[in-house]
């Protein structure tokens, strides 16, 4: 129990399978409370899909396995009333496209009084006066004004600001942000990304950060997660991360950021590309596009292991502390050609 | 807004003026009237008198032009076969017809759009392929072979219903299920592919990540969204309401206005057909101007366009 106790929600060994091929193979997570934690890796690694399924949010079709447990107490598995519970008022999400998040034919201050009322039991008056401090809260101008508009007739930023706030009327104890960003403006995103900062200083919320973009996740989170094909690669903090990577996808992903300060240098691709579900790689998915492969690769797995200064690493030849460059660039240039 | 509304209602217009126009030529081309009244074996001058009383020796544009005129005086002309007015005599009809279409429609609507909802809800379950394979069934069979079925049923083996006449309550309730029976299909084919398309939305996911209950998430909004679908096939019926149904009526000797408009083309009785024409294009445009209304509100996207 005084492990629940130090940990908001825990995964275990989560699966996800769609149509009988497996794209989640066995997630083991924990977000601690009032942590941020990032979620990083290529488009169809399974970062969103692992947030989906916690909630049980997923379709149908997909056959989901393994632990969910929010405070200690198991959710998969559980009947649909269980998950309601949980999602908006101690979970709540945020999604990629928020112009198409919101309900197009709702006022949009209908749908955040609805979120209220379902969760703190606010109606009337009350429910609209909080609302619009929410409204405040994300910074929408002229919210008392705005509020009976209509999503449409907000921007895309906005329409992002709108979902925060309905997602902050449930006072959850988590938000999972699903790549909050991406469908935004350079200048949009960055202002998304203080605003969440500041509303997890304001109100002390854990943050589960999904996304690729590596810079946005070190702003955010302390800690980040890097998953690939299915699977956790490499876990550690924001700095372990950043001034070591471990595991050379994670070093391939820092490579792969333009720098703004600095010489002027190549940036650095990963060869390939991300595999199919159906068909993964022998052995570490990764290798084939690993400029560090070996045989043993091929051959097996390797396992998350956790190492000395504390990370989590899924490697057999992980990169080394203070590798150069130079020879990466030049075994990738080789792979690539 | 009300310029919207200006736009349309001359559109309209300009759709029941080429109806009537070309009602108008049509009928004049297709067969004389005299010689269908008075049969094959009146002498020249009797089919003569007759053409000159009815104003039929005229140039077609004359015609054409008195028509135009004596329409917009509300004469709608009068039956050569009756001689009465043609606008009372397809008016008399409109009670009877109302009286399967209405409950016919009624019946579309409280099975087809619940059977295509709890379909889409319930994808590639057992009750989804049944609502599919009974949906494509009913708007596939033609009403008339239905409607003979039914009779065969009902009327023949069972004995339990009238096969034909409008004497009782009881006497419409083939011909209304007959009549229904198709439009229950195509409402649930278009129920379950709007609902499937909406369930499928981002909105639908936020709505459940909210923690709102399944029903509430379907009911408030699901439905509302995939209105916009479903209100255009419901227009396309409630504007053919009036039109009744030629062969249903036929079938059932149901005496609405499908019967009229049979009997009185088959007579070349011009007056009647073009009134009917007229009055059912004129329930047709005007129902697509209601869901042309409804749709703005229903979906507050369309409306902003509208304004524009």
């Amino acid at each position: 129990m005084d492990r629940a106790s130090s940990n908001l929600v825990e995964l275990r060994d989560l699966k996800v399978a769609f149509d009988g091929v497996q794209v989640l193979h066995g997630i083991d997570l924990n977000v601690g409370r009032g942590e941020a934690l990032g979620l990083v890796g290529e488009s169809g690694c399974g970062k969103s899909v692992t947030w989906l399924a916690a909630l049980g949010l997923l379709p149908g079709k997909a056959s989901v396995s393994g632990s969910v447990r929010l405070d200690g107490q198991e959710l998969a598995g559980g009947p649909r009333e269980a998950f309601e519970q949980v999602r908006g008022g101690r979970i709540a999400m945020i999604f990629q496209d928020p112009s198409s998040s919101l309900n197009p034919v709702l006022r949009i201050g209908r749908q955040i009084v609805e979120a209220l009322s379902l969760h703190r039991g606010l109606r009337g008056d009350p429910a609209r006066r909080e609302a619009l401090r929410l409204l405040d809260m994300v910074g929408i101008p002229d919210a008392r004004r705005r509020f009976d508009l209509y999503p449409h007739e907000f921007s895309g930023g906005q329409c992002q600001r709108l979902m925060i706030a309905m997602a902050l009327a449930g006072e959850p104890d988590l938000l999972i942000a699903d790549e909050p960003t991406t469908a935004l403006d350079a200048t949009i995103q960055a202002q998304i990304l203080d605003l969440m900062i500041q509303l997890r200083a304001e109100t002390g919320m854990a943050t589960v950060f999904i996304s690729h973009d590596l810079g946005a996740v070190s702003q955010v989170c302390e800690r980040i997660c890097v998953m690939y094909a299915g699977r956790i690669v490499e876990e550690g903090t924001v700095a372990q991360l950043f001034s070591e990577p471990r595991h050379p996808y994670t070093r391939g992903l820092f490579d792969a950021i333009p720098r703004i300060d600095g010489p002027r240098q190549r940036l650095i691709p990963i060869p390939g590309t991300v595999p199919n579900p159906k068909h993964l790689p022998e052995g570490c998915s990764f290798q084939p596009r690993c400029f560090r492969a070996v045989e043993a690769c091929r051959g097996e797995r390797p396992q998350l292991a956790t190492s000395a200064d504390g990370r989590q690493l899924a490697c057999f030849r992980p990169v080394q502390v203070n590798e150069p460059v130079e020879a990466r660039s030049r075994m990738t240039e080789d792979m690539l050609q | 807004m009300i310029r919207f509304i200006a736009v349309r209602l001359l559109r309209a217009l300009t759709t029941i003026f080429a109806v009537v126009t070309f009602a108008f030529v049509v009928l004049r081309m297709s067969g004389d009237p005299a010689q269908v009244m008075l049969g094959p074996d009146v002498p020249q001058e009797a089919v003569d008198a007759f053409r000159r009383s009815w104003g039929l020796d005229q140039p077609l544009w004359v015609q054409y032009l008195a028509y135009i005129r004596s329409i917009f005086t509300g004469d709608f002309g009068v039956s050569m076969r009756d001689k009465a007015s043609a606008l009372d005599l397809v008016l008399q009809r409109v009670p009877a017809t109302l009286q399967l279409t209405l409950p016919a429609l009624l019946l579309k609507l409280a099975f087809g759009i619940p059977a295509g909802v709890y379909a889409a809800l319930h994808r590639q379950s057992f009750a989804d392929r049944g609502v599919i394979l009974l949906a494509v069934l009913g708007f596939t069979i033609p009403s008339f072979v239905m409607g003979l079925v039914l009779v065969l049923i009902f009327a023949v083996i069972l004995g339990v219903l009238p096969s034909g006449g409008q004497d009782t309550w009881v006497h419409g309730i083939l011909p209304t299920i007959t009549m229904s029976i198709g439009g229950i299909g195509i409402l649930a084919r278009f129920s379950r592919s709007a609902m499937i398309e909406v369930m499928g939305q981002p909105y639908i996911r936020t709505a459940s990540a909210k923690g709102l209950k399944w029903r509430d998430v379907v009911w408030n909004h699901a439905l509302p969204n995939a209105a916009v679908p479903i209100v255009t096939i419901v227009g396309f019926m409630v504007g053919s309401l009036i039109a009744g149904a030629v062969v249903v009526e036929s079938i059932f000797s149901w005496p609405g206005i499908g019967r009229l408009l049979i009997v009185s083309v088959s007579n070349r009785d011009l007056a009647v057909v073009q009134c009917i024409l007229l009055i059912i294009a004129a329930a047709m445009v005007v129902s697509n101007l209601v869901v042309d209304l409804l749709y703005g509100w229903l979906d507050p996207r369309l409306r902003s366009n509208a304004a524009h």
